[in-house]
């Protein structure tokens, strides 16, 4: 679906990225885990060409991009931090992102889920942070995308909410789509992640299935295996 | 529809709601207005209105712009998730705010022009007016583009907008008139000629004074701008230099945007 290869970036004198590679298989979900400042969105960013790597390259379904955008019709993705224009209202949002994605699909489960219809009509500005981060993730649903790219997806959300919102990507992932997930919540990625990326100090320090990571570790509860890892990484 | 109209109608959609523009609109409606009701003569108002026009519409344009740009930061990484490419971004965004811009200020101006009345030999005036008008609004909003694409820091950014404003549209002339004082027993026409291209509010201006019976005001080297910009060679030129004035910084904003990291 989506490689990274030999990804570099730095800003400034700050080296945030040193020789990324990475894989990401359709029908699973992939959480890329590490410490604050270690280039999580960093590396998010560069698959959406939202930011430019300075060497490397990536690869979407066999074509390496170039800086043209069309491949994102593909993705959909789901900022940890949104602001919609204040004055549009949750429907016009989706009716103009539909409208530029020349998609008129839509996927209406979330909305649904999320018993979000009564707030379609009122401006951004009057609704609450928590429904704002319903809107955005239905935003990232609705094109049935082949990749979704979700940061700190339930961060903001309501238990209920969050639980509709992990079982529509499980949902997703068994339909074959591919998820990108980027957490620091433990609950979130036990319940989720099929395998992890452990990125630490500009570098993949660990790829593989959650599985995997625990009987390595020899750790039961994802957070000790993490911190194992990053005593490792800290050691190596 | 191209993606770049689409954002283009949205972002319309948005700014044409936003109080600024309004005020913006409202100010010149009630300038216009007055300078008619009170002035002896519509020539006289349109001289005002012109004066005005060249010291606010730079001013409003760059402010608004460089604010415009920080506050659709986040629209824009919002809009670059999708298959939309930065280049129509900037052109979405651009036109967004500088064509309300220019046509909320023909309008409030064309009003009042309307229902008072001017003699048809003016209207040629207030026709170049509203031109001129379209180009400094399209120049500085241009420049606010690329200032705010260039400096990350919304203050500083905000400052660095009037400072240029400030230069443009005051310094530069004070300076310009205190080396034609130093200078006076040397050929300036020239050097001066040149000097003014390099500024579009001096070049705005200088179309708009070859108006109004006021060359005068311009000095010893009033008759030569008045040779050289009342010509038809002159005006081509004068338009010529507007037009590079909006394309260079228009250019330099599209390339900062394409290479931004988000």
């Amino acid at each position: 679906m989506i490689r990274l290869e030999g990804i570099h970036k730095r800003y400034g004198a700050l080296a945030v990225l040193k020789g990324v590679d990475l894989e990401v298989g359709a029908g699973r979900i992939t959480a890329i885990i590490g410490p604050n400042g270690s280039g999580k969105t960093t590396l998010i960013k560069m698959i959406l060409g939202l930011a430019k790597p300075d060497a490397g390259r990536i690869i979407w379904n066999g074509i390496r991009l170039n800086g043209d955008g069309q491949y994102r019709a593909g993705i959909g993705y789901m900022p940890q931090i949104v602001r919609f224009p204040e004055n549009l209202s949750g429907r016009e949002l989706l009716a103009m992102i539909s409208d530029l994605r020349r998609n008129p699909e839509s996927d209406p489960d979330l909305v649904q889920r999320f018993r979000l219809e009564g707030e379609l009509d009122k401006p951004f500005r009057t609704l609450s942070g928590g429904t704002r981060q319903k809107i955005n993730a239905c935003l990232a649903f609705r094109f049935s995308p082949q990749l979704l790219i979700l940061d700190e997806p339930t961060s903001g959300l309501d238990p209920i909410a969050a639980r509709a919102l992990k079982e529509k990507v499980r949902k997703e992932r068994d339909a074959g789509k591919s998820v990108i997930l980027s957490s620091h919540m433990m609950s979130e990625l036990e319940a989720l992640a099929d395998d992890v990326a452990f990125l630490l100090d500009g570098r993949i320090q660990y790829r593989g299935t959650l599985a995997d990571l625990k009987a390595g570790t020899g750790e039961s509860e994802l957070e000790g295996a993490i911190a194992k890892l990053m005593t490792a990484g800290a050691v190596a | 529809m191209s993606t770049m109209l689409k954002i283009l109608r949205y972002e319309l959609r948005d700014v044409m709601r936003s109080r600024a523009l309004l005020m913006y609109g409202g100010f010149f409606l009630a300038a216009t207005w007055l300078l008619f009701q009170f002035s002896s003569d519509s020539s006289k108002a349109l001289l005002s209105l012109a004066n005005v026009t060249l010291l606010i519409v730079p001013l409003v344009s760059i402010i608004l712009g460089t604010m415009f740009v920080y506050d659709a930061r986040e629209f824009s990484e919002l809009l670059l998730a999708h298959p939309v490419n930065r280049r129509q971004l900037f052109g979405g965004l651009y036109l967004g705010l500088a064509v309300p811009l220019a046509a909320i200020y023909a309008v409030a101006v064309a009003i009042p022009v309307m229902v008072v009345g001017v003699p048809g030999e003016q209207v040629g005036t207030v026709v170049q007016l509203l031109l001129a008008t379209v180009y400094l609004t399209c120049i500085f909003t241009a420049i606010a583009f690329a200032i705010a694409l260039r400096v990350e820091d919304r203050v500083r950014g905000i400052g660095t907008a009037l400072v240029t404003w400030l230069g443009l549209a005051v310094v530069y002339d004070a300076l310009v008139l205190l080396g034609a004082n130093a200078l006076y027993a040397w050929p300036l026409e020239r050097p001066l000629l040149a000097v003014i291209l390099l500024n579009p509010v001096d070049l705005a201006r200088v179309v708009l004074m070859l108006n109004f019976d006021v060359s005068a005001l311009m000095g010893y080297t009033g008759a030569v701008f008045r040779d050289f910009f009342g010509g038809s060679t002159g005006l081509l030129v004068a338009v010529g230099a507007l037009t590079v004035w909006v394309a260079v910084p228009l250019r330099l904003g599209s390339r900062l945007l394409e290479r931004k990291d988000f």
